[in-house]
């Protein structure tokens, strides 16, 4: 089992951490306060604030690798006391939280130097900047708090942020309806979270992360189970996985700078954070882990499948990010060493992706906003950077060696077949077909995007490349998509043994050899993006072609939205005008009926018509009598 | 025969709530004798100063553990803690009634008496100065909600129910604008008031006829002792319990609370909303901890299903608000059945949490109605909903305070709304209420959305062309909402103090 975990105070310059979440803040509060005054800097301030917290996330970094025990806690004050109930406003700094603040600062910075160029024309940039800032810190709580209340209150942070940023663009409708999209599936999610914390409380009496790993192994299986299930629900909500999957690609509908940040690179992979950080509880449980598994492994499918069908290049991209994810779900579902397997592969991700959107953010700039990749095609002689740095981040997510999608994806792809028993087929032929078709239509997006016969609109004569305001973090992304997974998969795993076990001694054996599955995974991926370039070099039609039953489901996202159009959203709009009814006419009705009866006559009846208040007395008198009863029911035995 | 003597009465102990029904006879009087243009500061200044005054002799006995009165009257660290945040509440929603910057003769009505329409009506809408009754009406009423939080028998409770809830009945048809709809809204809120209170006298006489007495004391030692069938016993507390839960806008007695929250004048609806409520939790907790404890057990799963409407009622009618009055009324209902899950706790937590959300939710929900009075054009107060949009456009402060508001009433980390319903929730788990907060977390996840569709009109659309203004406060609403913003704040950053206040006030003396 689990050793025992334990945290360190912090000392010395790690007893700063906190400054890494108050900057963004600050600055967020000063963007958003003082208005149009900020207007001319307000965008470089938040830039700035952003590249200062990776510089000191960096110097922490460091400090951390030089300490014994890598993992400190800080307890700023204490935030609630009630009773039995005490929670920290805490921090922990270790390696787990220490990639993660990487990854958001560093990352976040170069997205945010690219959104000064590409917001530079939007009247709202200050605003802008100010949500991004907010959304920043918020991230940043979410995974530096110790205990599951401070990352609780991040991930409503993250939610809200992102909201507001979805809807940035509210004249659309369609940007509207996405932040309203995203913010019920988040809500149900989020509502299993908030009650995995009570029951954690209810348990076990803390939510602070080493008490709550300390003690779970005295809780009772089902419980764990629950807990686990509840937790996974949290996870799915913010990460866009099955069942909850359905708001991240609407949610394209915000400025791509977003998209890349937030819908890609950080506030997505929270999901994969809260189970990472959990571990000891989805340990605990194996169930729970095959559940996991299975999420992963269900939506990595149903992410790519999808990604085959859609012309719009965001939302390939956007589920590609649900079918990535769904990866990373695998990888933590698996459990042992694959937990830092997933971490990798959620860092490795980060850089490629954002690439990936920030490239097609460069596309759009170019292209008058527009976004349909049949109306691309040629582009790589207009804009030869963008091209460069989106083709090797392209090589990167359909894992073709040496670059850093290889290194990321093919452990887990064998991770899979490590499995126990016939699951291990299952879940590794499962990652494997997932390799094979994200091959596929990542090369139809690259393909259709920047090579073939030209199918422009007919506004558009001369593309042109972006800034290097946009551009060179785009070259940097491209360094990280080539170099980051070899680099990381061999030193992040030791890195990150404090905080997710030591698993190297563990002995584990693949169905089939390693070398086996390795050479199959890079069979499948060729195969793939072969078969892509050899459909789609000469371009595509201009419409929505017919066609056959698999592309028609896969086009309207699998019927995830008429699904829960039918389980979700009609009954809820029933029982809300169903509520609406009694509260405002249905007693109203009864009594109107009762006197037509009694008395006869319409007179009689328009003379009882007085207002509502006796409608008002009359439920107060149902609602009495039925409390009266029970009471009553109680006392002669007939409840109890 | 006994010899009839009076009660032994700890002054002291009693001295808030006589210093504010001497403050409001007082002003009574004043109406008489002061010429009209004085009368108006001269009430605010009285009322200010018996409230402060109420409040400072509450803090000074903070220590007082009594029953004085003969029995029927409790100074206990709930009372204290309960009367000083009715005091602070009303503090603020005074300020709100005094203000008439934003209109000329302020919210209310000079003579309420004139025929809606007519053309006396139509001179004093533009002429004349609001009544100045309004004040010892507040004083009378606050100074009731005081009595009622610490009565210790049915009896007082009554009287107290009945000394809070007339002048507030009458203060609701004031209104200045709109003047059927508040006089409606005033009928309405008496006749069913009547109605509750006419529940709430019947249950107490079945009690007497069980335990023989009407002192929480006595109610206590029959529910052990007592040989007269138990009928009387749950009968007489379902009733009890309804004519408070009415008070309490619980479902299903509920229904008079939109249509009053809309109709009455917005600073009342303040009142209502803050200190009845507290007033109103204040009586339950006192009813159920210590008068009926002893069936605890029964009432639990009944209460706790009114508990479990009313907080889908309030969640789910809020959705279909297009008024941002009633969308408030909604949303009070829904935060009562929050209050219902902490008072179901049972616990001292259960106690301790109730208390800490009466406060932050008082706090809130009179800046969320203060920032209401501010939104207006030339007809008054702009309440639909469809007029606040683009409000973040013309107004950024004013729509950034109400959005922060509602961050609050959603439960949104880092406000008071937060750690209140942390702290409710935690106590009714504790207590192995899991079901309640099952619903509690749902229902409050699902009432957010109202809230944010709010926001997000405010801020991502565009101003129409009826688009009200904001008008610039006057200084006595603009104090008001600093103080509910920034309570709201610094109770969802640094709750520890007033968390800790609340748990070492939350022991009733029986």
């Amino acid at each position: 089992m689990h050793d025992t975990v334990e945290y360190a105070h912090a000392s010395g310059l790690l007893s700063s951490v906190w400054l890494l979440i108050a900057i963004p803040l600050a600055s967020a509060a000063i963007l958003l306060l003082l208005g149009k005054r900020a207007d001319k800097w307000g965008h470089w301030l938040g830039v700035a604030s952003v590249g200062v917290s990776f510089v000191l996330g960096l110097t922490y970094f460091f400090q951390l690798r030089g300490l014994d025990n890598r993992a400190v806690e800080l307890s700023l004050f204490d935030y609630i006391e009630v009773g039995s109930l005490h929670v920290d406003f805490g921090l922990l700094f270790d390696p787990l939280s220490a990639v993660f603040v990487l990854l958001i600062t560093g990352v976040g910075s170069l997205i945010h130097l690219y959104a000064v160029g590409y917001m530079e024309h939007d009247a709202g940039r200050r605003r802008f900047f100010g949500y991004f800032n907010l959304f920043v810190a918020a991230m940043l709580l979410l995974v530096l708090g110790n205990n599951f209340v401070m990352l609780y209150i991040g991930w409503e942070g993250v939610g809200l942020a992102s909201y507001l940023l979805i809807s940035f663009w509210v004249e659309r409708p369609s940007a509207a309806t996405a932040g309203k999209k995203a913010f019920l599936m988040n809500r149900v999610g989020d509502a299993g979270f908030a009650i995995a914390i009570f029951l954690m409380f209810a348990q076990l009496g803390t939510t602070q992360y080493d008490e709550v790993f300390n003690g779970i192994g005295a809780v009772a299986s089902g419980t764990v189970l629950i807990m686990g299930l509840l937790l996974l629900l949290g996870a799915t909500g913010k990460s866009g996985q099955f069942p909850l999957q359905a708001w991240l690609p609407d949610a394209m509908e915000g400025p791509t700078p977003v998209s890349a940040l937030i819908h890609a690179a950080t506030m997505v992979t929270a999901g994969v954070y809260l189970i990472a950080r959990s571990n000891p509880i989805f340990t605990a449980n194996e169930t729970l882990q095959t559940v996991v598994v299975s999420v992963g492994a269900l939506t990595l499918l149903i992410g790519c499948i999808i990604g085959c069908a859609k012309d719009d290049i965001k939302r390939v991209l956007a589920w590609s990010t649900v079918s990535q994810i769904g990866y990373m779900f695998l990888g933590v579902g698996l459990g042992g060493a694959a937990y830092a397997l997933a971490i990798v592969h959620l860092l490795a991700h980060g850089f490629f992706k954002a690439g990936l959107f920030l490239g097609a953010g460069s596309v759009m700039h170019g292209m008058h906003d527009q976004t349909d990749i049949r109306r691309f095609g040629g582009l790589w002689r207009y804009m030869r950077i963008t091209w460069a740095t989106f083709g090797l981040a392209w090589l990167a997510i359909i894992g073709l060696p040496p670059l850093s999608g290889f290194f990321s994806k093919e452990p887990i792809i064998v991770a899979a077949y490590e499995r126990e028993g016939w699951t291990a087929w299952l879940f590794g032929t499962a990652a494997l077909i997932g390799a094979g078709v994200t091959a596929f239509y990542m090369t139809r997006l690259f393909v259709l995007t920047f090579h073939g016969p030209k199918r422009w609109t007919e506004d558009i004569d001369h593309p042109h490349e972006s800034p290097p305001v946009m551009t060179v973090p785009l070259v940097l992304l491209a360094v990280g998509s080539v170099a980051a997974g070899g680099l990381m998969a061999s030193s992040v795993p030791d890195w990150l043994v404090p905080a997710l076990g030591d698993h190297s001694g563990e002995e584990v054996h693949a169905v089939m050899s390693h070398g086996l599955i390795t050479a199959l995974s890079i069979v499948v991926t060729l195969l793939g993006a072969g078969l892509a370039y050899a459909l789609f070099r000469n371009g595509t039609a201009l419409q929505e072609q017919p066609a056959g039953p698999v592309v028609t489901a896969a086009r309207r996202n699998l019927y995830a939205d008429a699904f829960n159009e039918a389980v979700f959203e009609k009954p809820g709009i029933f029982l809300t005008r169903a509520l609406v009814f009694l509260d405002n006419r249905g007693i109203d009705g009864l009594v109107n009926g009762l006197a037509a009866a009694v008395g006869g006559g319409s007179s009689r009846l328009r003379r009882l018509q007085t207002g509502f208040v006796r409608s008002y007395a009359m439920s107060m008198l149902t609602g009495a009598l039925l409390v009266v009863a029970a009471f009553l029911a109680l006392q002669l035995g007939w409840l109890a | 025969m006994e010899d009839l003597s009076l009660p032994k009465i700890d002054y002291a102990a009693v001295a808030p709530m006589l210093i504010l029904f001497g403050v409001a006879c007082v002003g009574v009087l004043f109406e008489g004798v002061l010429p009209k243009a004085a009368r108006r500061v001269t009430q605010l200044v009285l009322a200010l100063l018996g409230l402060v005054a109420a409040l400072s002799v509450i803090v000074w006995q903070s220590d007082t553990r009594v029953l004085t009165a003969g029995g029927a009257v409790a100074i206990d660290g709930p009372t204290l803690f309960l009367q000083g945040a009715i005091i602070v509440l009303g503090i603020m929603a005074l300020l709100l009634i005094g203000d008439r910057a934003m209109e000329h003769g302020g919210a209310f009505v000079a003579q309420a008496a004139i025929t809606v329409g007519s053309e006396a009506d139509r001179k004093q809408a533009v002429k004349e100065q609001g009544a100045t009754e309004v004040y010892p009406l507040t004083v009378f009423a606050i100074a009731g909600m005081l009595l009622f939080v610490a009565a210790n028998d049915l009896l007082t409770m009554f009287v107290a129910l009945e000394v809070f809830s007339l002048p507030l009945y009458l203060l609701c048809a004031l209104a200045r604008r709109r003047r059927l709809l508040s006089q409606e809204a005033a009928l309405k809120y008496f006749l069913l008031g009547a109605y509750a209170s006419a529940f709430f006298l019947f249950g107490v006489a079945l009690v007497y006829g069980f335990a023989g007495g009407v002192e929480f004391g006595t109610i206590h030692d029959s529910v052990t002792e007592s040989t007269q069938s138990t009928v009387l016993l749950y009968a007489g507390l379902a009733m009890i319990a309804i004519g408070l839960l009415f008070k309490a806008a619980a479902a299903p007695f509920h229904v008079w609370t939109p249509d009053v929250y809309q109709g009455a004048p917005t600073p009342i609806t303040g009142l209502m909303a803050a200190c009845t409520k507290v007033a109103a939790f204040g009586g339950l907790l006192r009813v159920l901890y210590v008068g009926f404890d002893g069936v605890a057990w029964d009432y639990t799963p009944i209460l706790g299903v009114v508990a479990v409407l009313t907080m889908l009622i309030g969640a789910v009618l809020a959705v279909t608000q297009t008024d941002i009055k009633r969308l408030l009324a909604y949303s009070s209902i829904a935060n009562a059945g929050y209050l219902l899950v902490g008072v179901l706790a049972l616990s001292k937590d259960g106690l301790s949490s109730t208390m800490f959300y009466l406060v932050a939710y008082g706090f809130t929900v009179i800046a969320a109605f203060g920032v209401v009075t501010l939104v207006r054009d030339a007809d008054g107060e702009a309440t639909h909903l469809s007029r606040w949009a683009g409000l973040g456009r013309r107004s950024p402060l004013y729509a950034g305070i109400f959005t922060f508001i509602l961050l609050a009433f959603a439960g949104i980390p880092l406000t008071s709304g937060f750690i209140a319903k942390f702290a409710v929730f935690g106590a009714a788990l504790d207590s192995g209420e899991a079901w309640l907060v099952v619903f509690g977390v749902v229902t409050s996840m699902l009432l957010a959305f109202p809230y944010l569709r709010v926001v997000v009109m405010m801020w991502l659309s565009e101003p129409g062309e009826s688009t009200p203004t904001v008008s610039i406060p006057g200084g006595l609403t603009a104090a008001a909402l600093v103080i509910g913003v920034v309570a709201t704040l610094v109770l969802g950053v640094a709750p520890a103090p007033l968390l800790d206040l609340t748990t070492s006030a939350a022991d009733f003396v029986r």
